[in-house]
C-alpha cells in the first residue's frame, strides 16, 4: 500500500526541534531564508519562525526580472503573515552582468546562474543577519536532481530534505501557509511559464509514489512495474535517481594518505556540541 | 517493597564528557531530593551517541580513581545509577558499556552484545561487541541491564530472565525513524511493543530510558517507560522532551503477577536447551 499521509503535528515537532538545535548548538540564534513566493520555502520559512521566533527570522526575496510578480505577492503575504524581517536584493544586476556577455545562453544555463546569484546573495545575507541559511529542498527533487548544484541547494541545514514535495504540502497545511501558494502549479519561476511538472514530465503526485517505492519500501523496478507503474516512467526515474547522485554527496576526494577526509577521518558535523 | 524510579530523559553533548558529567550530577541531585531511589540514564550518556572517530578519545574505565567515575560513585551514595559510557579495557578494546553504580561501588558492567551495523547505524564498525549477558545483585533485588538494540534481540533478555533478573533496565539512544499517520514514530512503536511484550512474557519489570535531542540531522525521540510484570504501563515521558520520568513500583507484584501467571514457574529450560544444542549441533544450517 502506498500511503505518503505523514502526522503533521509530529513531523512539526520534529523539524521545528532540529532547526533550533542545529542552529543553536554552533552559537547562532537566528536564520535566514532564500523566500521565492513557492509552497517550499514558505514551509520552510513557518518552520523557523516557529523554531526560533520571527524575529530571529530573515526572509530574503531575489526577483529577477523575469520573476513572475506572482511569486513576489505570495513571498509577501508569508511575510506579513509571520512578521519575520525581510528585504527584497534583485539579482537582475548581477544575472545581466554575467550573462549580456553570453547572449545565446540558454533556458538551463541562465537558470543555474540566477539560482547561482541567489546564493551569492542569501550567503551574504547570512553573514549580515547573523543567521544560518536554512533549506527548502525537498526529498523529491533531491531524489530527482532537480536543483542547481552550489544553488539552490546551498544551506547550512535542510528541515525538509526528508519529506516529498506531496507531503510538504501536508505539513503547509497544518502551518497555515496561504491556501494560494499550496494550490499554485509549482515553478523554479527561471523562466516565464515554467512549471516543474511541465519541465519533469510527470505530476509530484505520480512521482512521489513511485520514489516511495522505490526509495522508502526498497521495491525493485520490476516489483514498480507490477505494483502498476508503467516501464518508461519507472525506467526514467530510476536513471535520474542514478545520474543525479553527484549532487547528493560532497566531491570525492583521491585518497592518498592513511587517513583521508571522508573515508577514515569521520565525525559528525556537531562534534563536541 | 516499594522503589522510586527516574529515568533521564536527557540530551547530551556529542564527544564532550564534562559537560554530560555536569549534567549526571546535576540530575542525581535532583533525583534524590524528589526521593528517587534509581536514576536510569540513556545509551552513551556521558558521551553522545553517534561517535564515529570520537569513541577512543571520550572512552573511560568505571574505577574510583578515574576523574568521571569518582563524583558519579560518589552521587551514587545518595542513589542508585545507571549511566552510560565508552568502556576501553585494559586491551584497549572499545565498547558501548552501562554501568551500575551504588554505595560508593561499581556493582556491574555492561558492554553491549548487539551491535547494528546496518541502515542508519555503524556501530560494528567503532566498537568492540561484548560477550556477556548477565543479571547481577542490587538492594532492591536482581537486575539486569541491556542497551538498545540488545533487547531488539529476543534472547538476551531471555536470559536475563533466567538468569534471576526481576528489573530489566533498558537503556538506549534510539533515533526517530518511521513517520507515517501515526502521532507516533514507527521506531517509538516497535520498541513500546517489545517492551510491553517482555514484561508481560517474563511477569518482571521493564525500565527503558531513551534519551531526547538531535545529533545532526538525527532525532532522539525520548518516550521513557515503565511497565509492570502485568504488561501495565506504569509511566511514559513525553517525546522529544527533556526532564526526569518518574515513578513508584512496588516489588509486591511480582509475587502477585507469578502467583496468578507462574510463566516462570513452568518454563521449560532444559526443554529450551535440549533443542537449542541440536538446532545449533545438528551440522545444518537451515534453522539458523
Amino acid at each position: 500500500m502506498i500511503d505518503l499521509t505523514i502526522n503533521t503535528a509530529l513531523a512539526r515537532t520534529i523539524l521545528t526541534g532540529f532547526i533550533a538545535s542545529e542552529i543553536r548548538r554552533v552559537g547562532y540564534t537566528r536564520a535566514v531564508i532564500a523566500l521565492s513566493g513557492g509552497l517550499d520555502s514558505a514551509v520552510s520559512c513557518y518552520l523557523a519562525a516557529e523554531a526560533l521566533g520571527h524575529e530571529n527570522v530573515l526572509a530574503v526575496c531575489m526577483p529577477y526580472k523575469s520573476s513572475s510578480p506572482d511569486s513576489l505577492q505570495h513571498a509577501q503575504m508569508v511575510i506579513d503573515a509571520l512578521g519575520v524581517e525581510s528585504r527584497t536584493i534583485p539579482i537582475t544586476a548581477m544575472v545581466d552582468g554575467l550573462l549580456d556577455n553570453f547572449p545565446d545562453a540558454g533556458n538551463v544555463r541562465r537558470g543555474n546562474v540566477m539560482a547561482r546569484a541567489r546564493m551569492i546573495v542569501i550567503y551574504d545575507q547570512s553573514e549580515v543577519f547573523k543567521g544560518l541559511v536554512v533549506g527548502t529542498s525537498n526529498k523529491t527533487e533531491i531524489l530527482l536532481g532537480y536543483s542547481t548544484l552550489y544553488g539552490d541547494s546551498a544551506c547550512a541545514i535542510n528541515p525538509l530534505g526528508d519529506l516529498y514535495k506531496t507531503q510538504v504540502r501536508q505539513l503547509a497545511a497544518d502551518l497555515g501557509v496561504p491556501q494560494e501558494i499550496i494550490d499554485k502549479p509549482p515553478s523554479a519561476d527561471l523562466w516565464q511559464g515554467q512549471t516543474d511538472e511541465g519541465e519533469l514530465g510527470f505530476t509530484y503526485e505520480q512521482v512521489d509514489r513511485l520514489l516511495y517505492l522505490l526509495v522508502d519500501q526498497r521495491y525493485t523496478p520490476q516489483d514498480c512495474l507490477e505494483a502498476g507503474f508503467a516501464e518508461p516512467f519507472v525506467r526514467g526515474v530510476v536513471e535520474r535517481i542514478r545520474r543525479n547522485h553527484f549532487k547528493r554527496v560532497p566531491p570525492p576526494i583521491a585518497k592518498l594518505s592513511n587517513r583521508t577526509i571522508g573515508y577514515d577521518f569521520l565525525y559528525l558535523r556537531d562534534w563536541g556540541t | 517493597m516499594k522503589i522510586q524510579i527516574s529515568l533521564a530523559q536527557i540530551n547530551t553533548h556529542l564527544g564532550n564528557v564534562s559537560a554530560n558529567l555536569d549534567k549526571h550530577l546535576q540530575l542525581a541531585q535532583e533525583a534524590h531530593a524528589s526521593g528517587a531511589d534509581l536514576l536510569i540514564f540513556p545509551e552513551l550518556s556521558l558521551t553522545g551517541y553517534v561517535l564515529q572517530d570520537l569513541a577512543s578519545t571520550v572512552a573511560h574505565s568505571a574505577r574510583p580513581d578515574d576523574p568521571v567515575f569518582k563524583p558519579l560513585l560518589d552521587a551514587s551514595r545518595k542513589l542508585d545509577l545507571v549511566v552510560g559510557f565508552v568502556d576501553e579495557d585494559h586491551r584497549h578494546r572499545f565498547y558501548i558499556a552501562a554501568a551500575y553504580l551504588s554505595q560508593g561501588q561499581v556493582v556491574h558492567i555492561h558492554h553491549k552484545v548487539y551491535l547494528p551495523t546496518y541502515g542508519l547505524f555503524d556501530e560494528g564498525r567503532f566498537f568492540a561487541w561484548g560477550d556477556e549477558v548477565r543479571a547481577f545483585d542490587t538492594r532492591f533485588g536482581r537486575a539486569g541491564m541491556l542497551i538498545c538494540e540488545d533487547f531488539w534481540h529476543a534472547s538476551p533478555p531471555y536470559l536475563l530472565w533466567l538468569d534471576g533478573a526481576e528489573l530489566m533496565l533498558f537503556a538506549s539512544a534510539s533515533p526517530g525513524r518511521g513517520l507515517g499517520s501515526e502521532a507516533q514514530l514507527e521506531s517509538a512503536r516497535w520498541v513500546e511493543h517489545i517492551n510491553r511484550a517482555y514484561a508481560s512474557l517474563f511477569t518482571t519489570f521493564v525500565l527503558h530510558a531513551n534519551r531526547v535531542g538531535y545529533e545532526d540531522g538525527l532525532n532522539f525521540w525520548g518516550g521513557c517507560t515503565v511497565f509492570d510484570p502485568n504488561g501495565e504501563l506504569l509511566v511514559k515521558g513525553p517525546y522529544h522532551q527533556e526532564g526526569l520520568v518518574s515513578t513508584v513500583i512496588d516489588l509486591n507484584q511480582l509475587h502477585r503477577t507469578r502467583a496468578r501467571l507462574p510463566l516462570l514457574r513452568d518454563e521449560r529450560t532444559a526443554l529450551a536447551l535440549r533443542e537449542m544444542n541440536r538446532i545449533l549441533g545438528s551440522g545444518s544450517r537451515t534453522n539458523r
